[in-house]
């Protein structure tokens, strides 16, 4: 159920990209994001895909993980791929009632598939091999120019981070609360929409007040513990590049030359 | 168990459960288990966080369906095609851990309301239902059309068995409902479920910490560790294990201890002494 | 002076209805006084609802008093630029062992309050280590927290709190969520902080047993002070205490009912130890 979503969650083991400064990682991910919008190629999307399986390899996450996180988005993908599969138009290649697919449909669907697979595993490989904290440390330093411009970055840093760590908190708590409706002869599944809607009624009901009540308790405890905002505050674990972290760039630029080339010349 | 005649209400035949089974976290939370719930029984569960005993509560109302095994409730297979799994749920009533938490209703009346409505009783039988399921923990009637989030923690959670209790279960299973309470509310709350088990001739699952409380209240105890069952007895027979007790991370009754060390200190007293009362006479006998 | 003064502190809770209009105030805490040494371990008893948390929450400079005052270590919580230094000086331990930890990993969790102190990084990462040995977590400083127990959790809860290197630590109910297991460890814990690294400890509970090993108890009820003295002296007045909602320990109890019956046992008693150890001397073999 709900716990099968992997999104945004941290995979603990040991491996070369883990050890990898967050930095490294969050322009990888954004370079590698931007690649896949770059040209609209089947050669370019099976680089990338390469490039992709190359880093599973790397992480020692298992690939049936990877492919579980994309449980979430399924629905989405079949969507957008159908969708671009009738409304572009082109060549005919089968009529259903009224419905049309043409040839520039189904390409069109492939393409869009196969970019929206690698831009989710591509950013879920950030977050399973980075852990949040470090993340938001790691967006915190990137984003730190923006101070200038009076922007909160640490704040929002912060509540990232905050947002992250009780997702699975939230996740159980969902659970929970689902299950002791249940348990009271709550039906979440039969009836139209508009009576489905109504069922999650006491479902959300009290995971709001639970949430509420536990932003109050962390508030007072982060006072407690002397929290008051970015102001002197030192660090545990202030990032610093390592030679790994410019070899990762290296092959970062090798990558998007790869990328450049094959898109420009195939 | 041997010799009376009692009726089974519930079985778990040799029940198995894994939880994230292809996932980092996988665990088996149960293993092989079977155990029975007895008409009218108070069956005390108990075992440490982590035992297995919250997954085995799932189970029994077709929450979490298990791996292997099955579940039979009045001598028909729970997951045989076309079994109303909904009824069932009314019949096994379960009032999890901190119970409160699941209160969402503006009036308790109205929360009470929301299991009998939606296991199909009109609006009369529904709030007849209610009623008497509040009167039943105790709760005044000034606070029917409070909003239970005004109320006290242990009158909170008075509401959220309440509102269990109004679908007229034939087996009630709750998970610690004295948790978190002070040591009066504890008492009172233990006082009320106990009166519930002699008025209605309900079955009693009930989940605790607290060994005195068990030892009060069951007629049986089951043991679990490790997603084993350990133990299923009478509670004194369970306790004189108390030894094997403490390495499960679980313990025996205070005064079983007390009458242990009296026996080690050479005293011939009984040493299945479970509470106050019983210590007491046993000491009187020795001391006077 | 003592580590902790609380000096006729009254402090109520406005409620409001949902147009904002006064329904009513409720007094949590009337008048309280009481002073802390340093050193000392202290219990504060009352049933839910009796004052005891909002008092609690006073010694961090959480809340500030509308009546009376408060000193920590000399300082005024009413002094907006004290209040690092009193939270530094008494940390604090809440209920809920997953609303209080921060970060994701438990060494970060740890690292969090030195590094709000501006505490430099070699050195947040000694207290850190030390704090988790203290607390015996040392072995899980890389595991997620919700990948522990609730008495490990509220065990990383005790260490994020001395990493700060307070001198006192108020303990709020840190052991109501936690099942028999998990209460020993934490108790253990604050019991070992108070004798060997003689921390200040002030644990409120309504777990009689917990309390029995205090230097002083205090019992509150309806926002007062009511009963304070040695763990003796406040586990002998059995009724009175119940008469608060509270209870006695189990073998306190017995004691007492031996008492009743006329046998002339020491009272009172409030360990296993003490009980059995009285029971041979007075029984026959």
């Amino acid at each position: 159920m709900l716990r099968d979503i992997t999104l945004g969650q941290y995979y603990q083991t040991e491996s070369k990209l883990h050890e990898l400064d967050p930095r490294t990682k969050l322009v990888g991910t954004f370079v590698y994001l931007i690649s896949l919008f770059v040209f609209t190629n089947a050669y370019v999307y099976i680089f990338a895909a390469s490039f992709l399986l190359l880093c599973v390899l790397i992480s020692h996450i298992p690939p049936t993980y990877m492919i579980k996180g994309m449980k979430p988005i399924i629905f989405l993908l079949v969507f957008t791929m159908v969708l671009n599969m009738l409304v572009t138009p082109g060549e005919v290649i089968l009529t259903l009632w009224k419905l049309t697919i043409t040839k520039e449909g189904v390409k069109q669907a492939l393409y869009m598939g196969a970019r929206l697979t690698l831009l989710v595993m591509g950013s879920n490989m950030m977050t399973l091999t980075t852990t949040p904290t470090r993340l938001t440390n790691g967006l915190e330093r990137l984003m730190a120019p923006l101070k200038l411009i009076k922007v909160p970055v640490h704040e929002i840093a912060m509540m990232m981070s905050i947002a992250l760590r009780f997702i699975p908190i939230l996740m159980d708590e969902t659970d929970r609360i689902m299950k002791a409706q249940l348990a009271r002869g709550a039906d979440f599944e039969s009836g139209n929409l508009i009576k489905k809607a109504k069922s999650l009624v006491p479902v959300l009901v009290p995971l709001f007040i639970s949430a509420f009540r536990r932003a109050n308790d962390l508030a007072m405890a982060m006072e407690a513990r002397c929290y008051h905002g970015g102001k002197g505050r030192t660090q545990m674990k202030p990032l610093k590049y390592r030679p790994r972290d410019f070899v990762a760039y290296l092959i970062l630029i090798l990558y998007l030359a790869g990328i450049i080339l094959i898109g420009r010349y195939l | 168990m041997a010799g009376d005649k009692k009726k089974i209400k519930l079985i778990a035949d040799h029940i198995s459960f894994e939880y994230d089974k292809s996932g980092a976290n996988r665990h088996k939370a149960l293993d092989d288990v079977s155990f029975v719930v007895n008409e009218g029984e108070f069956v005390g569960l108990i075992g440490h966080t982590g035992s297995g005993k919250s997954t085995l509560m799932q189970q029994l109302n077709a929450l979490l369906k298990p791996d292997k095994g099955t579940i039979y409730y009045d001598g028909l297979d729970i997951y045989e095609k076309g079994y109303d799994r909904k009824e069932l749920r009314r019949r096994v009533g379960l009032v999890f851990q901190y119970p409160e938490h699941q209160l969402f209703e503006d009036t308790v009346f109205n929360e009470v309301c929301f299991g009998p409505k939606n296991f199909g009783m009109d609006k009369k039988q529904s709030e007849l239902s209610a009623y008497a399921a509040i009167k039943k923990v105790g709760l005044p009637d000034e606070c029917f059309y409070h909003s239970p989030f005004d109320l006290s923690g242990g009158q909170k959670r008075r509401v959220a068995i309440a509102s269990v209790l109004a679908v007229k279960p034939e087996i009630l299973i709750m998970d610690e409902p004295t948790a978190g309470l002070d040591p009066k509310g504890r008492e009172e709350l233990m006082e009320m479920i106990l009166s519930l088990k002699e008025s209605e001739g309900l079955s009693i699952v009930l989940v605790s910490h607290s060994m005195e409380d068990v030892a009060k209240l069951a007629d049986r105890i089951v043991v679990m560790d490790k997603g084993h069952i350990v133990y299923d007895d009478e509670p004194k027979k369970v306790f004189a294990h108390y030894k094997e007790l403490e390495e499960m991370g679980l313990a025996a009754p205070e005064m079983m201890y007390v009458m242990q060390e009296l026996k080690a200190a050479g005293f011939n007293v009984r040493t299945d002494v479970t509470d106050i009362e019983e210590a007491k006479e046993e000491i009187l006998r020795i001391v006077t | 002076m003592g580590i902790v003064d609380i000096n006729k502190v009254t402090y109520e809770y406005i409620r409001r209805d949902e147009e904002g209009n006064v329904e009513g105030i409720t007094t949590a805490v009337n008048g309280v006084t009481l002073s802390v040494k340093a050193g000392e371990f202290i219990a504060i008893l009352g049933h839910n609802g009796s004052g005891k948390s909002t008092l609690a929450k006073h010694i961090n400079a959480l809340l500030v008093p509308e009546e009376g005052t408060v000193f920590v270590d000399g300082m005024d919580t009413k002094d907006d630029e004290k209040t690092l230094s009193i939270r530094q000086t008494a940390g604090m331990v809440f209920q809920n062992p997953d609303n209080q930890i921060i970060g994701q990993v438990v060494e970060e969790d740890v690292g969090f309050g030195p590094e709000n102190m501006g505490v430099p990084t070699k050195e947040i990462w000694e207290r850190v280590e030390e704090s988790l040995r203290t607390v015996g977590m040392y072995e899980y400083r890389k595991k997620s927290p919700n990948k522990l127990s609730g008495g490990q959790k509220q065990r990383v809860s005790i260490a994020s709190v001395i990493a700060m290197h307070p001198k006192c630590i108020v303990l709020d109910e840190p052991t109501a969520m936690l099942d028999p297991k998990g209460r020993r460890e934490v108790i253990r814990a604050a019991r070992a902080l108070n004798d060997v690294e003689n921390i200040t400890i002030i644990l409120i509970t309504h777990y009689m047993e917990e309390a029995i090993y205090a230097d002083r108890i205090f019992v509150m009820e309806e926002g007062s002070v009511v009963m304070q003295g040695s763990p003796e002296s406040i586990f002998s007045q059995v009724e009175r205490l119940k008469s608060y909602r509270l209870d006695v320990p189990e073998v306190t109890e017995l004691a007492w009912e031996l008492k009743k019956a006329g046998v002339p046992i020491k009272f009172p008693i409030l360990t296993r130890k003490e009980l059995t150890e009285e029971l041979i001397r007075l029984g026959r073999r």
